[in-house]
């Protein structure tokens, strides 16, 4: 990753003033895919940004809740769709697999 | 997207997507493990706070900062992702920047971390270049009515960062000490440093 890391110094305060950054695991993981396939150049980081403001563009105040990482997740999905990369029929069908689990699965990710 | 993948929660949809690009060798979790723990721990505001404190400590090194504030933040090793072309504007008594992103929510995240939802929400993107002074005092910063309010709205291509003033009974810190006073609202311009 091109992020350089910066651990040292009087470190906690200045992060200290953050409320959490993700609310939900999901848009952690949703905001690392984008990141990690930019990184590789899967897409580049303007490809996705356009995604990204047609999506928050056509959002519906009266007819879903805002959520910034919905948003995210869809201008993802719009991008790796288009290239043809995972089309979403594979993403609904994959999650409606998902979804038919017992209540006590384990997720993958958490134990990989 | 059809209507009815719209409905599956956005937490599936995630998953499957994640399954799907793992399972053709697109993404590898344990990286997408490192960039989560990166951006939550390590990516905080703490660089850009540095900039600020380096700024305030160094005359030589403002000046070059609000002159070329991509060349100045480079320097320093800042740069990334998001933060390719940065610009520095300085706020004082009588001039006052804040910055949005209308367009989405773009923000220097090398320099401030992740964007805080306050910053994405639609209603700060809208409110705040309509009415800044407004806005700025619902968030708890009042301005006199002399001060010049600048609104920057952040672009593909641009990233502002807000050089904050220098607070008043700092004078004795060192660079090292200061940098914990400076706060990520304080760079974006919705707040002002407190000597604390």
């Amino acid at each position: 990753m091109t992020v350089p890391m910066d651990i040292e110094g009087p470190a906690a305060p200045p992060r200290s003033n953050g409320e959490l950054v993700f609310a939900e695991p999901w848009e952690s993981r949703a905001f690392a895919m984008a990141v990690a396939l930019c990184d590789a150049g899967a897409f580049t980081w303007s490809e996705f940004q356009a995604a990204l403001i047609a999506r928050i563009g056509h959002h519906d105040e009266t007819s879903s809740e805002w959520c910034y990482y919905s948003h995210w997740l869809g201008a993802l999905q719009d991008v790796l769709d288009g290239q043809g990369t995972v089309p979403d029929d594979a993403v609904t069908a994959r999650a409606r697999e998902l979804a038919q689990r017992p209540a006590d699965h384990d997720h993958a990710h958490q134990h990989r | 997207m059809s209507e009815s993948a719209d409905r599956i929660p956005a937490s599936l949809r995630t998953e499957a997507l994640e399954q799907l690009l793992t399972e053709r060798g697109l993404v590898d979790p344990k990286v997408l493990d490192t960039i989560i723990t990166t951006y939550e721990t390590y990516v905080g505001p703490l660089n850009g706070a540095k900039v600020v404190a380096k700024a305030w400590t160094d005359p030589s090194y403002r000046r070059w900062l609000l002159d070329d504030g991509t060349a100045a933040i480079r320097e320093l090793g800042y740069l990334g992702v998001q933060t390719e072309h940065v610009v520095v504007v300085e706020n004082s008594a009588t001039s006052h920047h804040v910055v949005v992103c209308t367009l989405c929510s773009c923000y220097p995240w090398q320099l401030l971390g992740l964007p805080p939802s306050w910053y994405k929400s639609p209603v700060y993107r809208a409110r705040i270049v309509r009415e800044p002074r407004e806005v700025l005092s619902e968030m708890g910063l009042e301005l006199a009515d002399d001060v010049q309010i600048t609104v920057h709205d952040s672009t593909s291509e641009v990233r502002w960062l807000v050089l904050p003033e220098r607070p008043a009974g700092t004078e004795n810190l060192s660079e090292e000490q200061l940098v914990p006073l400076i706060t990520r609202e304080a760079m974006v311009g919705v707040a002002k440093v407190d000597a604390r």
